[in-house]
């Protein structure tokens, strides 16, 4: 078995995106630190030749539901999405305005998106992790996607631009 | 506008940076979780010496493994996930003592070390030939077969050789100071050169 290290500098990352994408900057950094914890303990049983990736993102998907339940029973309700700033003060670490309109997503929609685009799942396993079908992830996954669209413009491609 | 399967990566360019300052600190803090939950089986670092850079690693028992650059670091990690476990972390805090004595032993203010070594990468005879090897005072030598014969092994002098060009605790397990009868410092799993560099240290102190 690979050292457990060589599992987070290849995955890590990845991880990283897809708790930003379904939970945000606010708990993202506790459920890739959960899902680690957990990958770590788990790890010595992993069959041989298991998709490495797709596990990662089982446990953190597990996790993201955790943090999801637990925000909504400390929830304040607030009007807006709050414009927040990066954890870390760097500004590269985090897009608020790409969360804020992530955050607008069903939760079913914002899964098929970060599962798919960001971690590459095919919509089968997307299914297995939400729910449903294969076509109603597909459709969850697509319309988020259009959702995104109508919503946001990334800052890369147009300077300082809003929707 | 499109919305196929991979017209997507336009919107999340704000996510897919790879020089991430957050993954630097979260991998801190995993390595400081792992400890306290009892799942670094293997904690790692890496320290700068005289004699090239230096692995480090750590059961929760005492130091395991210290090998030089020329064993290849990656190798010898993937070898000690095998034979330990892959619970195997880059966390510098366990090894903070080790990489102090061994700061103190270069810089010819410590003769001896002292700390909890986990010697189970040895097995048999090896062993207890790496169990002698401190009794080789600092600054002094012994050749191979005076350590056969401490061991309780006289006629066992090949055997002695391979114990040390196995030694998994190379430096703090003093096996440089094992030479040849004739006086030449003979092989080193660290290189000649390394042997010498070390032989020298302990000879002008």
């Amino acid at each position: 078995m690979r050292p457990f290290e060589r599992i987070v500098d290849e995955y890590g990352p990845v991880v990283l995106r897809v708790c930003r994408a379904v939970l945000g900057p606010a708990d993202a950094e506790d459920a890739w630190s959960e899902t680690f914890l957990a990958a770590l303990r788990a790890y010595p049983d992993l069959p041989e030749g298991a998709n490495v990736e797709a596990w990662l993102v089982t446990i953190a998907h597990r996790k993201a539901i955790d943090v999801t339940r637990a925000r909504a029973r400390r929830a304040v309700p607030v009007g807006e999405v709050p414009d927040r700033p990066s954890a870390s003060g760097l500004p590269q670490d985090w897009d608020g305005d790409l969360w804020a309109a992530l955050a607008r997503l069903p939760d079913r929609q914002r899964m098929a998106v970060a599962y798919h685009y960001l971690a590459g799942l095919p919509y089968r396993d997307i299914a297995e992790l939400t729910g449903g079908t294969t076509d109603a992830a597909r459709r969850a996954a697509a319309d988020g996607i259009r959702a995104l669209r109508a919503t946001y413009r990334p800052t890369s491609s147009v300077e300082g631009a809003r929707p | 506008m499109t919305t196929g399967p991979d017209s997507a990566t336009d919107l999340f360019g704000a996510l897919t940076g790879t020089d991430d300052p957050a993954l630097g600190r979260l991998r801190e803090r995993l390595a400081a979780a792992a400890e306290r939950d009892g799942l670094l089986d293997i904690a790692y670092r890496t320290v700068d010496s005289p004699v090239g850079t230096l692995l480090l690693a750590a059961t929760g028992e005492g130091l395991v493994r210290v090998a030089y650059d020329r064993e290849d670091h990656d190798a010898v990690l993937a070898k000690l996930a095998d034979a330990v476990s892959p619970r195997v972390l880059r966390a510098p805090a366990r090894l903070d003592p080790v990489a102090r004595q061994l700061e103190e032993y270069f810089a010819r203010s410590r003769r001896t070390f002292e700390l909890p070594l986990d010697f189970r990468l040895a097995k048999g005879f090896r062993r207890a030939v790496l169990t002698h090897l401190p009794d080789i005072g600092y600054g002094h030598t012994a050749s191979y077969a005076q350590l056969a014969a401490a061991a309780g092994s006289p006629r066992a002098v090949r055997a002695v050789g391979t114990a040390c060009a196995t030694n998994p605790l190379p430096v703090v397990v003093p096996c440089h100071r094992v030479v040849r009868s004739d006086g030449s410092s003979g092989g080193y799993v660290g290189g000649e050169q390394a042997k010498l560099t070390l032989l020298n240290l302990e000879a002008a102190a």
